[in-house]
């Protein structure tokens, strides 16, 4: 292989105190001949210092003086390693002290993340926090490294409580792809070479792990955007316009607008030092040249005409407080957003995030290290895409004008929906039972003639509501219909109700457009309520990509009888299915606001089941869920064969 | 058929000229600093990508101690005439005319003077508000912890303590009365990278990177150049030392003032034989660098005092 065509991997390395990330790292280096023998020696020299009889291998990360005094790590170390396969760069982040700034720095550029336990105790709370923190940084690939089992005699027990006590927590969280592997840093088990003191374990070592995981698809190859960083005119005749493709593909010829202007042209040339090229794609630094003079400087997003990000001057973004001066609701802060600086004013704190509990808290400030979800005006429009969607135009920092310092770091979700709040409000006060239907304010509710409870003694099973939510051919149909086929088989009354067929007539009136969708998952909600009311398992299977809209359909139903089902799919393989070629044509821009194309979809930050149809098959997920009815106490254990 | 797959290099490529085009377009007068190296000559070509097919829209400034070897001084002038670049020299003139030498004022103060000195006292004069510097992570154990925008006080101090969070490439430019930033671009290539872009994009190097029968004496282990051993004055000829002088082969892996760099034992004449050497190597590329041996955190003692 040529050397500049390897491929990069950067990944994150992330632990507790002493759960022997130092060593591990250094142990990777080490076997793949990453360190010189002057540095090895220089190493050998501290430790005898120290008065360790071995070179330390923590000793070669420990960059800073106050590092090595105390032998902990303060900052983000970079290093640099290659095998035949491969480049790395390593962002080791500390594991304790202002372990959040220093984690969101090092993963935000980060493939992969692999969080180092220790096997002797078990699944700290530090441990959880840096899962959490990756998966609100959407680290794609995680690694979960058993460490020191040399320590617990390489006793298989010990890893499978580990493995089984983290899935736990890792199910709550908006990581997909988990891999565990025991190793020994000190004694090199399983770290580049396969342990033969694991014979019950056959998995990968952590090298080839890193070396195969596969994360070009994690790129954003559909939605175009150059956020204009500077001009460039070196002479009357030429007029270019230099930025990053941040997301997505560019070819001489496509019709752009520029934003926030909205002047249309045409892409005239991509030009580069070493000549136009005849396409350009992420994560390229280019020159764009137009087909005519219009206005554009720096800050501008030149885009698709057909695929627009968002615009507005208010968002709702999860922030992650930076600073030791607390969060102001009162104060302006500066927040950059691509090549964009605006005046932005935090308008209000939605919840903390209580990082050990996963629980949401209210709070009136946010203060250093602390995380959670707020509601930002800014001065002048943004133009974004939720941050699950892109990356690099969801993110922002915020500055503090006075002292300058990076005080925040943002990750957008969505423009909060005012409206939607105030009905979800009303709605939520008749929740599970009534209905204040805001445009007939003078009916009464009266209970229903036969109660719930009565006609599910008859059935003799209870009612529930399964809400699967998800990408177009992300598989909740398929899902939906084995799933509805299993239980009826078994004399269960159910519905399934389905997206498309509900579109063709209670619904037949409504489209796409953000208020429409709303409706229509309104619609679909109260219809299931009716089912549910009617003793029925009612199966529900709607892209409802917004969380607000599934928000209002959860609050119709008692805690107890509605499952929020996320159907996970990476969006690459949803366009790679493409059931009924509707991506087809959303790519093509014969459909707009599609969802995943033209529109965002918001995952769940909370499902009560998460499956993965790109993993999982159809017939173990309907297996894992009729598992769960009958955990669930809704059917009865014996009914199914 | 497109698999939109950008090698490695093209995606450090594109990582650095991201970084310089935001400091173009933030900072008020920004200067690359030019040290007339390897990977200043990357940086150099890196800016003229960035630009093109404009020019890059800040000076380039020579920190120049007067013991830089002579070929350098020829590669400078020669390299700046031709791609026509505006070049600034800064030598610290009051210390150079004292006489400060390593050998004689002890390599730390010598390069307290001679290099952060007169650079804190060049980006003053020139009213400087950022710098680009070559470093990379890869070269130093402290330079490995440093962000890519490195915020410096009014005495261009580095506070590793008291970094900038640095998520994605949201780089914050705001900087107070008096502070400076260094910038560098070149963060996360490794010595590998600098080379195989070299030849990929065939960018001039100063010779003496090329290996050649030399005049040395061994100290150390380390082959210092026999004009290193005069006071100063490369002329001075072999008289000025005791010591025992052999000729090898060898080239200079990284370069920096001739009584500070030494040589390394090597037959490489050519692009393709260095990246041979440098992908075996089995010792760091500023082994032979005498100002980094000097204690334990030597660079990050300098980088918290000024230094690039």
């Amino acid at each position: 292989m040529q050397y500049g065509e390897k491929s990069l991997l950067r990944f994150t390395t992330t632990g507790s105190v002493d759960d022997g990330k130092s060593t591990l790292i250094g142990r990777l280096l080490y076997e793949t001949k990453s360190i010189y023998e002057d540095q090895y020696a220089a190493i050998e020299k501290i430790s005898q210092r120290k008065g360790f009889k071995e070179a330390d291998l923590a000793y070669l990360l420990d960059g800073l003086a106050a590092e090595r005094e105390q032998g902990i790590t303060i900052d983000v170390a970079h290093r640099y390693f290659e095998t035949p396969k491969r480049k790395f760069i390593i962002m080791d982040t500390p594991g304790h002290l202002q372990y959040t700034r220093n984690m969101v720095t090092g993963a935000s550029h980060a493939d992969c993340a692999v969080i180092i336990i220790d096997a002797r105790n078990g699944v700290l709370t530090q441990s959880k926090r840096h899962g959490f923190i990756l998966s609100l940084l959407q680290i794609p690939h995680l690694i979960v490294a058993v460490n020191k089992m040399d320590l617990v005699d390489y006793q298989e027990d010990s890893y499978a409580a580990i493995v089984e006590a983290y899935q736990d927590y890792s199910q709550k969280l908006d990581i997909h792809d988990v891999t565990f592997i025991p190793v020994s840093a000190l004694k090199g088990d399983n770290v580049v070479e396969k342990s033969g003191k694991m014979p019950w374990y056959d998995g990968p070592t952590l090298l080839y792990c890193l070396e195969n995981i596969h994360v070009a698809a994690d790129r954003n190859l559909v939605d175009f955007r150059f956020p204009v960083q500077y001009v460039i005119r070196p002479h009357q005749d030429f007029r270019g316009f230099a930025g990053k493709i941040v997301s997505g593909t560019i070819v001489p010829g496509e019709k752009i607008v520029v934003l926030p202007s909205g002047n249309r042209a045409v892409i005239k040339s991509i030009t580069t030092y070493d000549g136009d090229l005849p396409e350009a794609f992420v994560p390229q630094s280019v020159v764009l040249t137009l087909d005519r003079e219009i206005d554009v400087s720096r800050g501008d997003m030149i885009v698709r005409e057909k695929n627009l990000p968002q615009a507005g001057n208010s968002l709702e973004a999860i922030i992650c407080w930076m600073d030791e001066t607390a969060l102001s609701t009162t104060k302006s802060y500066i927040l950059k957003q691509t090549t964009r600086h605006v005046r932005a004013l935090i308008k209000k704190i939605v919840y903390k995030i209580e990082i050990d509990t996963l629980h949401r808290m209210p709070a009136d400030t946010f203060l250093l290290n602390e995380i959670g979800r707020v509601e930002i005006s800014v001065a002048t429009p943004i133009f974004y895409d939720p941050y699950r969607i892109n990356h690099a135009t969801g993110s922002f920092i915020l500055i503090d004008p006075l002292t300058n310092n990076t005080v925040a770091a943002g990750m957008i979700r969505n423009a909060p929906r005012n409206i939607r709040c105030e009905i979800s409000a009303v709605r939520a006060e008749g929740a599970g039972t009534g209905n204040a239907a805001s445009k007939s304010p003078d009916t009464v509710w009266s209970d229903w003639n036969i109660p719930r409870e009565t006609r599910e003694r008859q059935n003799g099973h209870h009612a529930a509501v399964f809400w699967f939510t998800g990408y177009s051919g992300a598989g909740k149909t398929t899902i939906g219909k084995l799933l509805e086929r299993r239980l009826f088989d078994a004399g269960y009354r159910t519905m399934l109700l389905d997206g498309d067929q509900l579109r063709h007539g209670l619904c037949g009136d409504l489209g796409f457009s953000v208020r429409d969708r709303q409706e229509n998952i309104r619609r679909a909600g109260e219809v299931a309520k009716l089912f549910f009311e009617a003793g029925h398992i009612v199966i529900c299977t709607f892209i409802s990509p917004f969380a607000r809209d599934r928000q209002f359909v959860r609050s119709l139903f008692p805690k107890t009888g509605f499952f929020e089902i996320y159907v996970n799919c990476s969006l690459e393989t949803c366009i790679k299915r493409d059931p009924h070629g509707l991506y087809k044509k959303a790519l093509a821009g014969e459909i707009s606001e599609f969802t995943g194309v033209s529109s965002p979809y918001e995952e769940p930050p909370d499902p009560e089941v998460v499956v993965e149809t790109e993993i999982q098959s159809v017939a173990n997920i309907v297996d894992m869920l009729l598992g769960r009815l009958i955990r669930e106490n809704i059917i009865r254990e014996d009914a199914l064969v | 058929m497109n698999s939109y797959r950008l090698s490695y290099l093209k995606n450090l490529e594109s990582e650095s000229i991201h970084i310089m085009r935001e400091v173009a377009a933030e900072f008020r007068n920004p200067v690359m600093l030019y040290s007339v190296g390897k990977d200043s000559s990357v940086m150099v070509r890196l800016a003229q990508k960035a630009f093109y097919p404009g020019k890059f829209p800040f000076p380039l400034m020579h920190i120049d101690t007067g013991y830089k070897f002579p070929e350098m001084y020829a590669f400078r002038e020669e390299f700046c005439r031709q791609i026509g670049a505006e070049l600034i020299v800064e030598r610290n003139e009051h210390w150079i005319a004292q006489g400060c030498h390593p050998l004689k004022s002890g390599v730390d103060k010598c390069c307290s003077y001679l290099k952060t000195g007169a650079l804190l006292d060049a980006m003053r004069k020139h009213r400087f508000d950022a710098a680009f510097g070559g470093a990379r992570r890869e070269e130093e154990k402290s330079r490995a912890k440093e962000r890519i925008f490195s915020v410096r006080d009014p005495f261009g101090q580095w506070d590793p303590k008291n970094q900038r969070p640095e998520p994605w490439d949201l780089y914050n430019t705001r900087i107070n009365e008096g502070e400076t930033v260094r910038i560098f671009p070149l963060s996360n290539w490794t010595e590998q990278d600098i080379w195989e872009y070299i030849k990929q994009e065939k960018i001039p190097i100063v010779p003496i990177y090329f290996a050649r029968e030399r005049d040395v004496v061994v100290r150390n282990g380390i082959l210092i150049p026999l004009a290193a051993c005069s006071y100063g004055d490369p002329k001075a000829g072999k008289n000025a030392t005791a010591e025992e002088i052999t000729r090898v082969i060898c080239r200079f892996r990284s370069l920096g003032c001739i009584p500070c760099t030494g040589a390394i034992a090597s037959t490489a004449t050519t692009i393709d034989e260095i990246i041979g050497e440098v992908r075996a190597a089995r010792k760091s590329e500023r082994e032979n660098r005498v100002i980094d041996l000097t204690s334990d955190s030597s660079m990050e003692q300098k980088k918290k005092e000024g230094y690039f």
